[in-house]
Formats: C-alpha cells, sequence, structure tokens
C-alpha cells in the first residue's frame, strides 16, 4: 500500500443508521438555532428531535428484523461498531426513551406562563448569572432555550454507541458525546437554578475524574495488547497473540497492564451506571439538574453504560472472569445494600429515586455477573423495563407542584391520594414495579436477573439481592402511605394538569409496566434471541 | 346419550344462575321454574338410566369429556363426567328425591319472602351434588364437594335472621373445613402417587403405590367423608344444621349431601381395599357414630334433632358396610338408598307436623296429632316401619344385609360388629318409636306459642302431601325391589365388586336377630312412652341420658379440646409475636435506619470527598483484582 495515498473506508452505512439519523438531526437541530427565527423554533426542534428518533427507531427495528440481531451480525465500520442483538436491543431501549423525553422536554403547561409566553422547565437564558438582570431580561422577553433538542439528540447518539463501541477508542469518544451535552442540560433548570449549576458543576467535575480513570485504562490495555480493537484484545487475552508489535515489545502480554487497565476501564463504565463506590454524584445531581433531564439521564445513561459494561466484560475480557467476578461481587452488593438503606432516610422524592436507581444498578450488575446467555437476556429485558418506570417516575414528579415550583420534599406528597387518587395510583404501581412487586415489570426483570444469577451460582448475591429488595420495599411503601393514608396537608401541593404531552409519557410508562408484569414473556423471548455478542 | 350427562348437571346450574341473578321480577313464578330444572334433569336421569339398562353389565359407563380445565405440563385437569351404575345410583337419588322436596318446598315455603333465593339455592345444591357424583376426577368431584357445602352453608343459614341459625351455618362450615382440608391432602397425595387424579388413572393403579401412601389417602378421604358425613369426630354439625328449613334438612341433611362421605369410600374402594389399616379405620368410625347418633336419638326432645341423631346412626352403618369392603360395598349404597327414601320422608312428615303446629319442634308439646294429620300419619308410620326394619319393608333388607355382611367379616371382629349393629338395631327401633307415640299418640299436650297463638293441627296442603306419600311408597316398596333376583346386586357388582365372606350364622338367623331386637326396643319405648302420660318438662333423667341430650358432650369436648387449646395457642403466638417478632421488626427497622442516617452523612454535598470516595473505590477494585490474581 502507498503510505501517501488515503483509502476511503469501508463503512456500512445502512448497518449505522439508528445513530447516523440521530446524529444528522443533532446537527440540523443546530443549524435551527442558528437559522431559523426564535418563535419557530420550538416547533421546528420539536418536530425535528421526534421524527429523527422515531426514524431511528423504525431503523432499529428494520435491522433487528433483517435478521442483524441474530444472523446477520457483523461489526461495522472499519471494526469499531458492533451491530448485533445487545446492541440493536439497547439502541431500541435508548431511542424510545429518547423519543419519550422528548415529550417531556418539550411540556410548557406546567410552569405558569411568564410574561403571556407559556415556557418549559428550562431556564430562560442558561448563561446569565441566576437571580441577575439579563435573567430577568430573558423572562421578560419570554425566551426559552430550544437548545436542549439537539443536546439530547447529541447525547442519544453518543449513548447509541456507547453498547455498541467495539474499539475503545470509539468507547471513549462515545462516552464523552454522551455525557458532554447531559452536563450541559444539568445546569439548565429554571427554577433553583444555583442548586442546578453546582450539580452541573459537580457531575462535570467527577465526569472528567471518570473518564480519566477510562482513558488511563485505554492506555493500559493498549499496552498489553498493542491494538484497540476488542477482538484483538480479548486474543491477546486469551493467549492468541498475533503479530507482535515491535515497538511495545516490552509491554506487551503482561498481565498486571491487563488487570490494572481492565479494572480503570470498568471503574469508568460504573461510574456511569452509579454503582458504589462511584455513586456519590448521583443524589446531588439527580436532584438539582431539571426533572425532564433527570428522568432522561437515570433511563438512557444506565441502558447505554450497562450496554458497554457488558459487551466489555464478554467480548473483551472472558478470559478475566474469574479476575473480575469477586470485584463486581462486591460493587454489585455494595451499591444493592447501600442504595436500599441510604434510601430509608430520604426526605426528597428526586434523591430517594436516585438512591432506588444505585440499588437497582447492583440488582442489574447481578445479572452481569451471571456470565451467561441468560445473564445477557435478563439485564436487556431488565433495562428495558426498569428505564420506562424511572421515566414515568420523573414524569410524575414534574406534576407535583406547589408555589415554588415542583414539590419534591416527601412530606408535601402527604394525602396526594386523596387529592388525585388517579396520579397517585400511578405512582404507586411506578413505586411497587420499583421494589419488584409481582404483575408489574420490576418483579419479572428482578426475577429474570436473580434466576440468571442462581444459575451461574452466584446464590450469595442473590440473596443478598433479595435482603436489599425487602429493605427497598419499606421505602417504596412507606411513600405509598403517605399518599394514600395521611391527612392532607392544608397548603399542600396541587398536582398540575399536563399538556397530552406528560400525560401520554405517563400512560405510556404505566402501560409498558403493566404489560411487562403480566404478559413478559414475549418481550423475555425478544430479550434472549437478541442475548449474544458478535466478536 | 353421553351429551345429556352434561345437560344433567347443566339445568340446575342454570336454574341457580337465573333464580339467584334474575332479580326481584322472578319472586312470583322463579319457585316453578326451579321445579322445572330439578324436574328436567330427573327426567334426563331416567333416560341415561334406561340406556345403561339397554347394554351389558360391563358396558354401562358412559364418558363425556367437556374440556380441558388446567392444562399446565403433566397437570391436567379435565372437567369430564363419568356415569357408570354407582353415578347412576346417586343420580337418580338425587334428582329424584330433590326433585320431590322441590315439590314440598313449593308449599312449605309458601309464606317465605325469599322464597326465590330458596330455590335458586335448592338448584344450586342439586348442580353440584350431581358435578360431585359425575366427576370421572378427584379434582372435579373436589369442586361439587365445596359446592355442596357452601349450598348447605347458605340454606342452613337461610333464616339469617335468627342468630341461631347463622351460628350453625358457620359451625357447620367450619366443621366441614377440616373434612375438606382431609380431601384436598387427599388429592395432592395422589397426584404425587400416580401422577394424575383421575378415577381411571388412580383406582386401576392403586396397587403400585406403597402400602403406607394408601393408607395416608386412606385417611385423608375417610376424614374428609367424616366432615361431609357427620361421623365422629367430625359429628357436631349434623344437629345444629337443623335449623335450616326441613326440606333441607330431608334433601341434603338426610338424603343425599350426607351420604356423600359413603359415595366418596366406596368410590375410592380399590385404595382401601389396597390399605387394610385404614379400612379398619373406617370400620371404626362407622360402629361408633352409629351407636353415637342412636344414644343421641333416644335423648333429643326436638323432633329435628332426633331424626338427625338417626341420620348420623344410619350413615354409620353405612360406613361400615363401606368399611367391610367389596362384603359391604354394594349393601352400602342399597342402604343409602332405602336410607334416602324413608329418612327423606320421616323429615317431610316431620315439616308437615311442624307446619301444622306454629313451627314447634318440641315432642313434648305434640301428641295425639294421628287424627288432625292423618295423611302425614299414615307415612310417616311407613317410613317409621321401614326405619325400624319391619320385615318386608326396605330398611328390613338393607339393614339385615349389612348386618350379615358385619358378621361376615368373620372371626372376633365379626361378632364385635354383628352385636355393634344388632345393638344399634334395637336403639333405632327405641327412638323411632319414641318420636311416633311422643308425636301421634297420648294425649294432646299443645301449648301456644311465644305469640300467644294455639296451634290448630291441619293436614298439609298438596304440594307437601304428595311428596311424602311417593317417599314412603319408595320406603315401602324399594327393599323389596331390590332384593327381588338380587337386583340391585347385580346392578352395582360391575362398578363395586361383591365377594362373600364366611358368616359364622346363617341370613335367616341375622333376619330373626335383628326381628327381635326391633320387638325390644319398640316395647322399651313403648313401656316408657305409650303407657305412661309424656311429661311436657323434661325429667332430669339418669347421667346418660343428660349427656344424651348435650349430644354426648360433644360440644363440650370440642370446646375444651380445641377451642381453647386454640386459644391459648392464638394468645400465646400474639404475646410472642408482639414480644419477639415485633420486636425483632422494628428493631431490624431501627437498625437500619440509624444505619441510614449515619450513611446518609458520607453524602456531605463537597464534590473533593466524592472524588476521594472514587479514587478509594478505585484503589480498592484494582487491588482486589491483582490480589485475586496473585492468590
Amino acid at each position: 500500500m502507498n503510505p501517501g495515498e488515503l483509502q476511503a473506508p469501508d463503512i456500512e452505512w445502512s448497518a449505522l443508521s439508528p445513530s447516523l439519523i440521530v446524529f444528522t438531526a443533532a446537527v440540523l437541530g443546530v443549524l435551527v438555532e442558528a437559522f431559523v427565527p426564535r418563535r419557530s423554533r420550538y416547533v421546528a426542534e420539536v418536530v425535528l428531535s421526534a421524527l429523527a428518533l422515531a426514524g431511528a427507531f423504525a431503523a432499529v427495528v428494520v435491522l433487528a428484523s433483517g435478521g442483524h440481531a441474530t444472523s446477520e451480525a457483523q461489526i461495522a465500520g472499519m471494526g469499531s461498531l458492533a451491530v448485533d442483538g445487545p446492541a440493536l436491543f439497547l439502541q431500541g431501549v435508548i431511542v424510545l426513551v429518547g423519543l419519550v423525553s422528548v415529550f417531556l422536554f418539550a411540556e410548557r403547561r406546567l410552569e405558569p406562563a411568564a410574561h403571556g409566553a407559556a415556557v418549559d422547565s428550562f431556564a430562560a437564558q442558561p448563561a446569565a448569572v441566576p437571580g441577575g438582570q439579563a435573567e430577568q431580561e430573558a423572562v421578560r422577553a419570554g425566551h426559552t432555550t430550544t437548545e436542549i433538542f439537539p443536546l439530547l439528540l447529541f447525547a442519544v447518539g453518543g449513548m447509541l454507541l456507547f453498547p455498541a463501541a467495539n474499539d475503545l477508542l470509539v468507547l471513549f469518544i462515545a462516552l464523552e458525546v454522551l455525557s458532554l451535552p447531559l452536563y450541559l442540560l444539568c445546569a439548565l433548570a429554571r427554577r433553583r437554578r444555583l442548586l442546578s449549576q453546582e450539580a452541573a458543576v459537580k457531575y462535570f467535575l467527577l465526569g472528567a475524574f471518570a473518564s480519566a480513570f477510562l482513558l488511563f485504562g485505554i492506555a493500559m490495555l493498549y499496552g498489553y495488547a498493542g491494538s484497540l480493537s476488542y477482538a484483538r484484545i480479548g486474543d491477546v487475552v486469551r493467549g492468541e497473540p498475533s503479530a507482535l508489535d515491535p515497538g511495545l515489545a516490552g509491554t506487551m502480554g503482561n498481565d498486571a497492564l491487563l488487570l490494572i487497565g481492565g479494572a480503570m476501564i470498568l471503574v469508568g463504565l460504573l461510574f456511569k451506571v452509579g454503582a458504589v463506590p462511584f455513586h456519590m454524584w448521583t443524589p446531588d445531581v439527580y436532584q438539582g439538574a431539571p426533572t425532564p433531564v433527570t428522568g432522561f439521564m437515570a433511563a438512557a445513561t444506565k441502558v447505554a453504560a450497562f450496554g458497554a459494561i457488558l459487551r466489555l466484560l464478554y467480548v473483551v475480557l472472558p478470559g478475566l472472569r474469574w479476575d473480575w467476578e469477586p470485584v463486581l461481587w462486591g460493587v454489585a452488593i455494595a451499591s444493592m445494600v447501600a442504595g436500599a438503606v441510604i434510601a430509608i432516610t430520604q426526605t426528597d422524592v428526586k434523591r430517594l429515586l436516585a438512591y432506588s436507581s444505585i440499588a437497582h444498578a447492583g440488582f442489574i450488575l447481578s445479572g452481569v455477573v451471571a456470565v451467561s446467555e441468560d445473564g445477557v437476556s435478563s439485564v436487556l429485558f431488565y433495562l428495558g423495563a426498569y428505564s420506562f418506570v424511572t421515566l414515568g417516575a420523573f414524569a410524575v414528579v414534574t406534576l407535583v407542584r406547589d408555589a415554588g415550583g415542583e414539590a419534591t420534599h416527601l412530606s408535601k406528597w402527604a394525602g396526594l391520594g386523596r387529592r388525585s387518587p388517579l396520579l397517585a395510583s400511578v405512582f404507586a404501581l411506578f413505586l411497587l414495579a420499583f421494589a419488584g412487586i409481582p404483575l408489574t415489570s420490576g418483579f419479572a426483570g428482578k426475577f429474570a436477573v436473580f434466576r440468571a444469577a442462581a444459575d451461574a451460582g452466584a446464590m450469595g448475591l442473590v440473596i443478598v439481592g433479595v435482603i436489599a429488595s425487602a429493605i427497598a420495599a419499606f421505602f417504596y411503601v412507606r411513600v405509598i402511605v403517605l399518599m394514600f393514608f395521611s391527612e392532607p396537608k392544608a397548603e399542600g401541593p396541587s398536582v398540575v394538569i399536563p399538556s397530552p404531552l406528560t400525560m401520554s409519557v405517563v400512560a405510556l410508562a404505566a402501560a409498558v409496566t403493566v404489560v411487562l408484569g403480566v404478559a413478559p414473556q414475549y418481550f423475555l423471548d425478544l430479550a434472549s434471541q437478541a442475548g449474544v455478542f458478535v466478536r | 346419550m353421553e351429551s345429556l350427562i352434561g345437560l344433567l348437571v347443566a339445568a340446575p346450574l342454570l336454574g341457580a344462575a337465573v333464580l339467584l341473578l334474575g332479580g326481584r321480577r322472578l319472586d312470583r313464578a322463579g319457585h316453578w321454574f326451579g321445579l322445572a330444572m330439578a324436574a328436567v334433569s330427573f327426567v334426563l336421569a331416567v333416560a341415561l338410566f334406561f340406556d345403561l339398562l339397554d347394554r351389558a353389565g360391563e358396558e354401562r359407563t358412559l364418558h363425556q369429556h367437556l374440556f380441558s380445565w388446567v392444562p399446565v405440563a403433566d397437570f391436567r385437569a379435565d372437567v369430564a363426567f363419568q356415569l357408570d351404575q354407582l353415578s347412576m345410583t346417586f343420580v337418580l337419588l338425587i334428582t329424584g328425591v330433590g326433585t320431590l322436596i322441590h315439590l314440598y318446598s313449593v308449599g312449605y315455603m309458601e309464606h317465605d319472602e325469599r322464597r326465590r333465593r330458596f330455590f335458586g339455592y335448592l338448584n344450586l345444591f342439586l348442580g353440584a351434588m350431581l358435578l360431585l357424583v359425575l366427576a370421572d376426577n378427584y379434582l372435579l368431584l373436589y369442586v361439587g364437594w365445596e359446592g355442596v357445602g357452601l349450598a348447605s352453608f347458605l340454606l342452613i343459614g337461610f333464616w339469617q335472621h335468627k342468630p341461631s341459625a347463622a351460628t350453625a351455618a358457620k359451625k357447620a362450615f367450619v366443621v366441614n373445613r377440616v373434612g375438606d382440608v382431609g380431601l384436598s391432602i387427599a388429592i395432592l397425595l395422589m397426584f404425587t402417587t400416580f401422577g394424575s387424579f383421575a378415577f381411571a388413572e388412580v383406582l386401576p393403579n392403586a396397587d403400585s403405590a406403597s402400602e403406607g401412601t394408601l393408607t395416608g389417602i386412606g385417611l385423608m378421604l375417610l376424614l374428609a367423608a367424616c366432615g361431609k358425613s357427620a361421623q365422629v369426630p367430625l359429628q357436631s354439625w349434623l344437629g345444629d344444621a337443623m335449623e335450616g328449613p326441613t326440606p333441607v334438612s330431608a334433601l341434603i341433611h338426610a338424603a343425599t349431601m350426607v351420604t356423600a362421605g359413603v359415595y366418596l369410600v366406596v368410590r375410592s374402594g380399590a385404595v382401601f381395599d389396597a390399605a387394610p389399616d385404614a379400612q379398619t379405620v373406617v370400620v371404626v368410625v362407622g360402629a361408633v357414630t352409629l351407636l353415637f347418633g342412636a344414644v343421641v336419638g333416644c335423648a333429643k326432645d326436638d323432633i329435628k334433632k332426633a331424626l338427625a341423631g338417626s341420620t348420623m346412626s344410619q350413615i354409620g352403618y353405612m360406613m361400615l358396610a363401606a368399611g367391610l369392603g367389596p362384603i359391604g360395598y354394594v349393601f352400602a349404597i342399597m342402604h343409602l338408598v332405602t336410607h334416602g327414601f324413608f329418612k327423606a320422608g320421616l323429615f317431610l312428615g316431620a315439616g308437615s307436623v311442624m307446619h301444622g303446629m306454629n313451627d314447634e319442634v318440641d315432642m313434648r308439646r305434640y301428641g295425639g296429632l294421628r287424627t288432625y294429620m292423618p295423611v302425614t300419619f299414615v307415612t310417616f308410620g311407613l317410613a317409621y316401619l321401614a326405619i325400624i326394619g319391619f320385615p318386608y319393608l326396605s330398611g328390613f333388607f338393607s339393614k339385615d344385609e349389612i348386618i350379615y355382611a358385619g358378621f361376615s367379616k368373620g372371626g372376633t371382629e365379626g361378632w364385635i360388629l354383628g352385636g355393634v349393629m344388632l345393638l344399634g338395631a334395637a336403639l333405632t327401633a327405641y327412638y323411632m318409636t319414641r318420636i311416633m307415640l311422643m308425636t301421634f299418640f297420648g294425649e294432646k299436650r299443645w301449648q301456644p306459642d311465644a305469640n300467644g297463638h294455639e296451634p290448630h293441627p291441619h293436614e298439609s296442603p298438596l304440594t307437601m302431601t304428595v311428596p311424602m306419600m311417593v317417599l314412603a311408597g319408595g320406603a315401602v316398596a324399594a327393599g323389596f325391589v331390590f332384593d327381588a333376583g338380587e337386583s340391585f346386586v347385580h346392578w352395582l357388582e360391575p362398578v363395586t365388586g361383591l365377594e362373600h365372606g364366611d358368616s359364622p350364622v346363617s341370613h335367616g338367623q341375622v333376619s330373626i336377630a335383628a326381628t327381635a331386637v326391633m320387638v325390644l326396643g319398640v316395647a322399651g319405648a313403648w313401656f316408657q312412652y305409650g303407657r305412661r302420660p309424656v311429661p311436657v318438662v323434661a325429667p332430669t333423667g339418669s347421667l346418660l341420658t343428660r349427656a344424651a341430650r348435650r349430644d354426648l358432650l360433644q360440644d363440650d369436648f370440642n370446646h375444651a379440646a380445641f377451642v381453647q387449646t386454640g386459644s391459648y395457642l392464638t394468645r400465646g403466638l400474639v404475646y410472642l409475636d408482639h414480644k419477639l417478632v415485633d420486636g425483632v421488626v422494628n428493631g431490624t427497622a431501627a437498625s437500619f435506619g440509624g444505619l441510614s442516617g449515619r450513611l446518609r452523612r458520607i453524602q456531605n454535598g463537597f464534590a473533593r470527598s466524592y472524588a476521594v470516595s472514587m479514587f478509594g473505590g478505585a484503589a480498592v477494585l484494582v487491588a482486589v483484582t491483582l490480589l485475586m490474581r496473585a492468590v
């Protein structure tokens, strides 16, 4: 090959269409911000985002029904991205979550209209000093931040790449592409902006810290294997090194590099799923971020990050199973127990849900540890089920408001069941699903991961998981008791009647929760068909 | 013909559904509809009967498979019916007596404003009872079993405004639950042993199971039978069940439902034949109950309760015969049928008397009614003669056969059983004669009722007397018909099998002995109640009499043995629950709360400490990974 000649990369455009559609729409969204007049931007952005995500979902379905999830699974983009069952399943979930989140982002009936203009949950002019002159002017002018939609699309794009990444460099880039928009989105709350900005800064600092771990781990693995490709590294780990890279002769095959590097990459990914002890950002960020962002982040990030963890452990490091399993056992147990125990004393709904998500990260990890096809499919199912419950729960949180905005303090939720029985019942449904009560999706998911873990011999993990579930059930049920069996307070919050956007989100989430709980078999089958990674 | 079986069950169930769901607009004519549904199933039963007669003995079994009820992996529960000679006998008895009693109820319940509901319940009972005897597997039988239990509960407590009726219904329900648990355990055991609960799978393969298992199944079935058939030790509910309207007592608590236990034992004969220990227990239960019921029957002044004691006692005979195995099965069923006739007739007669006497039940306030109610007197009298075993009436044939079968058991056992049954026969003659004399003979001892109304005894309307006459006809003739050419034996033999034991005494000797003790019993009652005036207030009586009046202290025993211990146990558990369980639970909750509060403090809001935590975590992660490799 002539070194001066650039060879055009061979790209399977159609196999990569879901992420391409989303990224294209994100770029278009930026152009809309630049060229479309302010008053039309909202509609243009919402329609563009919704269409793009719906299109991406259609692309996922077409790919999956074309056999790309099973027999036609392939590695596309010069070895950088996998198109296989787990990737497509998780991409489908992420795109749907993104689509539903667009509805939440676009909700404009919750906040009282500012000077005649309907506004959403996002700051009028985020760059202004909170409470300063510039902000007041922006509020008076009725400005809204429509940039949230392209940001959302970029984040979704990154998340689509994350579980499909088949190359450590792509993994890192995907991580950054999904993280940076999220940092920004966290800072954009219209109310309680200082809290929101604090959350964003914390998230950014700690996220950068975690990225550094990841990057450092990638470097070590490169030193170990002489390649960034999952397949190559996997080969070397199995002891089948191909050609030795003379430049790396000193380090290649050094197990210390492999172990340390692998562990550090794992640290970076565990940070994203919010597993103990890398969970500290979760409660602060969940609480400070605008609630629609929290819902999106809690649902979609977890899906993407668990996808990446699965691929890393099942494709790159299966040869190291005996090294990483004990570590993950510890992390899973710590997450389940700490999440459940600390949640007991929380007084803020959003923080409560944050700790609940930490405990759920532990539950999902126990399915990951199973290292079997059942383990993969149970995790896939759990992620799909969990993301909708989470989204629905945060959507409900956006509706319970008083004069200061969302009334997230639990004491204000007392007696909500008397005032708004329907909404409180739906929230109770979500809580029961979190707790894993039968006939909700949470039960089916939890049952699947625990069974996979038990079949794989991880009985101890299952026992801890069940105990943690029991502890967790306490605070879920406590909220239900609070809503239905306490006297409502005189100056309690009221439930705002939202537009059909949020209404449809809540209804969809409730429907998914019930359907996956009552008749999970079809989706379990779907997940188990999608349970094989391409190598 | 097979398709008629489902229809047979469906007709009364349809009646129940229509009557119970139809609402008030059916109040005026609903009872006729209920009667019609009962009659339809009787007609179908007769049609099926003639169909069976046309076939050869071994081919008289019809099957109808309606649908698969619960098909889950190896677990197959079907809704399917089996009609053979045994079920046919029951079906004819149930629908025949049932229809008569529906007719009787038209008159008896005429002034009751909840008559439609009453007929709905009666129809429900018929449907459930037919389901019970027609099921081709134990699970479906269990459905019918619970169904008749429900109907019995509803009908005993039909006059729910009376606290005594409500209590009696609850008592019957609770006591029956004990038996029902036995049946469900038996069914579970069958499923684990044979992998099925269809008669066709379980019964022919009964030998393949170990004797211990079969004894377990047999004893659990017996427990169920004791509950439903009011056998010792689960007999206590039957006397109180007389709180229900009299047609109910006649149909459910004399003729049909209480014999379901005998059906269960006979149907499961293959299990019992292979489990001699269980069989012995059946015999003992039957023998004890037949004396127990007879003694209670001798002491009761309430006509219905005296008859209830008699029912227990007669079912004791049947149970004993069923426990004898193939020597006795046929005669257990034969006595069951003849008993169905004369006991239903006796109850209807008692109802007719009560109808004429302002619902008075105390026999000490009857007397001399024979001239006022001639039809009732004659029909009651014929049934009376039948039950005491007057020669050539139905009880004579069926009871003698059972006594003879008891002797046929052989050895000491045979003598004991025969002796017990002869003693029972003497007691039967005694208490029945006592009822007869106190009710229809002697001087009038009528008293005004609580509202001061003088009774004006009168004969009941035709709707009531016609069924009584038909039943009396049955009571007189059934035994003769069954005995002629041993027709009944040949009819049932293909299903139940028949063996002849070696009896130390001959048939004729048994008949003579039975007749002699019957005469003794009648004479005893005559000396006590016929020659002397009957006191209106019961004399104190001997210790035994007083105990018998209190049902031989059955309720005192149950109270002391179960209620008291149960409540002590409950109190103990409540104490443990408060102190121990709640203590542990609250303690755990408090300690988790404390832990949570402490852990919460780690979350101090400073990004720097969060970063330290992450760093520490990462260090531990790497260290452990390396360590795992080193180990």
